[in-house]
């Protein structure tokens, strides 16, 4: 077993999901079988390969630098749970 | 006591002058309503895609020719994952390992000696939102309110080799740093908005030692002072803590520049485990040499060539010429001025004194002076033409502050001219002798001093017009 159920906690913290404890062990074992699977590419000869950095073969996609309007203000914070000073008012950052 | 010595190393963002953001469309102008310049781009809303700003990576080009890096040719992004409101993707798009410039350096001159500050990359990225908390400070505020005007819009981060031992280098790096990304035009270096912002990372170690040792990376160091002050504090600090038998713990600090100090800063993001990955949204960029080279044939001037040909073509003292070329706009007003000036010395001299004084004093820059460089050159070539005395230039200059007149009017209006005309300088001279027996007796005693009184009291009759070179000549004439 690659991963263990604390890697799985603290990945899932990370990502700020909630794994219960009832599933932890599912998980686990989901995770190392992704693992797994990566283990058997890993396996193929890259040497002299070059790193694939983006699925398609294209590359220089770029636009000029010209400002356009976005959308409004209200639209911006029309989604908002919480507005202040025309800003998304969120909670505290700081422990 | 043990002799400790001081590594730092400077990490720096600067925000690129484009008028569009990175990713987006959406405006970069600074200091609008919150949330007006935004989109489902910069807002982080499901299935809305970025794309590329050309001008970018333009301008990453060439701040990393003028810091003498490399170019990579091939670029990619990824994805910098942590979860803080200033972001509302929750990753900020930037590139990991594979910067677009590596291996540069600037050389500083730091009390007469050079020394090579190595910049090990740079890379482009997007700035975070800003957020402006309720309570006085991040630790007391019970909520924030966040603003995306500034999410997106593009960085690059210049991050040096740990190779400065003082805050004297640090400084040194900072300001040359900041004057080259100003004159390559890249960056509008306006610390104070935020627009060229600094980390530093500071360690200490005994004298001798192999490795360096734990560092704390101190942030919020808004000006050249908070990054000395920084620097000064944490490495006091962190020479009590190893001096008492405790260790350094590797942390973020922020810098108080009201109270002076350093403060641990302990925020909800998780402990720095940013897993990057490739942008997936974002397609590489390949670079050509034509691309490169049509970059490195259009760099201006930088500083320090700048500052040579000030020595070479005008005969300005090193010193001063680095004072000149420190700010684009000061070496632009001193090119300008220095066309119409019969002597660029005078020219500098006035600007690194009289004009720098009173700049400092308004609180302004040189962008802002009324004083045209045309104008002072004129006052510059009225000294040097003998038609006004240092200290009548002084006056000038002061009614000049005052109205935006050619010092020439100014003079006439005013009634300064100076007196060159021998028969009027003649008939001062001849009558201040006849009224001061004693201080004639004097001279030609050879009290020596005696004629400084002498040429006080002409000038004083004169108010102050008399040319003091030939006052002196030629009572000296008529004395002997």
């Amino acid at each position: 077993m690659k991963v263990s159920a604390d890697d799985v906690k603290y990945i899932a913290q990370l990502s700020r999901l909630t794994v219960p404890e009832t599933e932890m062990e599912k998980f686990t074992e989901q995770f190392n079988q992704i693992l797994n699977y990566a283990d058997i590419l890993q396996k193929i000869d890259t040497a002299g390969i070059e790193p694939t950095a983006h699925v398609l073969p294209v590359s220089n996609v770029l636009r000029e630098d010209v400002a356009k309007e976005g959308v409004t203000h209200e639209e911006a914070l029309s989604n908002a749970p919480a507005v202040h000073n025309g800003g998304f008012k969120v909670p505290r950052v700081i422990e | 006591m043990t002799k400790y010595i001081t590594v730092i190393g400077l990490e720096v963002h600067a925000e690129l002058k484009t008028k569009s953001k990175a990713f987006c469309s959406c405006s970069t102008a600074f200091g609008s309503a919150p949330n007006t310049h935004v989109c489902p781009v910069c807002l982080g809303m499901p299935g809305a895609l970025p794309v590329l700003n050309k001008q970018v990576v333009e301008f990453a080009i060439r701040a990393g020719l003028a810091l003498n890096c490399e170019i990579k040719k091939f670029n990619k992004f990824d994805r910098k994952n942590y979860f803080y409101p200033d972001l509302a993707k929750n990753y900020q798009i930037s590139q990991f390992d594979k910067p677009i410039c590596e291996n540069g350096h600037i050389d500083v001159n730091v009390n007469g000696e050079e020394k090579r500050i190595g910049i090990t990359r740079i890379h482009m990225e997007e700035d975070a939102g800003k957020l402006v908390h309720s309570g006085a400070t991040i630790s007391t505020s019970d909520s924030s309110a966040v603003d995306y005007n500034r999410a997106g819009v593009p960085l690059i981060e210049i991050v040096s080799e740990p190779d400065m031992r003082s805050a004297e280098e640090a400084r040194a790096y900072m300001e040359n740093l900041k004057a080259i990304l100003e004159y390559t035009d890249v960056c509008d270096c306006k610390m104070q908005e935020g627009s060229l912002r600094c980390d530093a990372n500071i360690s200490i170690m005994p004298e001798g030692a192999k490795e360096f040792g734990t560092r704390a990376e101190i942030k919020n160091l808004n000006s050249f002072r908070a990054l000395v002050r920084a620097i000064e504090y944490e490495v006091e600090r962190q020479k009590e803590i190893l001096e008492d038998g405790g260790h350094i713990v590797q942390e973020t600090r922020t810098w108080d520049d009201a109270n002076g100090v350093t403060l641990s800063m302990r925020s909800k993001e998780e402990a720095h485990d940013y897993r990057y990955f490739p942008e997936p949204d974002l397609v590489p960029v390949q670079l050509d040499d034509a691309w490169i080279e049509r970059v490195r044939s259009e760099l201006p001037e930088l500083p320090a060539q700048r500052q040579a040909r000030l020595v070479k073509e005008h005969g300005l003292p090193e010193y001063d010429a680095s004072l000149i070329v420190a700010t684009k706009a000061m070496a632009e007003y001193f090119d300008e001025a220095v066309k119409t000036a019969k002597d660029s010395k005078g020219v500098s001299n006035w600007m690194l004194g009289d004009v720098s004084a009173y700049l400092n004093n308004e609180g302004i820059t040189i962008s802002e002076f009324k004083v045209t460089p045309a104008h002072l050159a004129e006052l510059v070539n009225l000294t040097k033409d003998g038609v006004l005395s240092s200290k009548l230039a002084k006056k000038v200059f002061a009614e000049m502050l005052k109205e935006d007149k050619a010092p020439s009017v100014l003079v006439k209006e005013l009634g300064l001219e100076q007196v060159s005309d021998e028969g009027a300088i003649l008939k001062l001279v001849e009558e201040t002798i006849a009224e001061n027996p004693q201080s004639v007796a004097d001279f030609k005693a050879g009290k020596d001093k005696a004629i400084g009184f002498l040429v006080g009291q002409i000038m004083k009759k004169s108010r102050g017009k008399a040319n003091p070179g030939m006052v002196q000549k030629m009572l000296k004439e008529k004395m002997q």
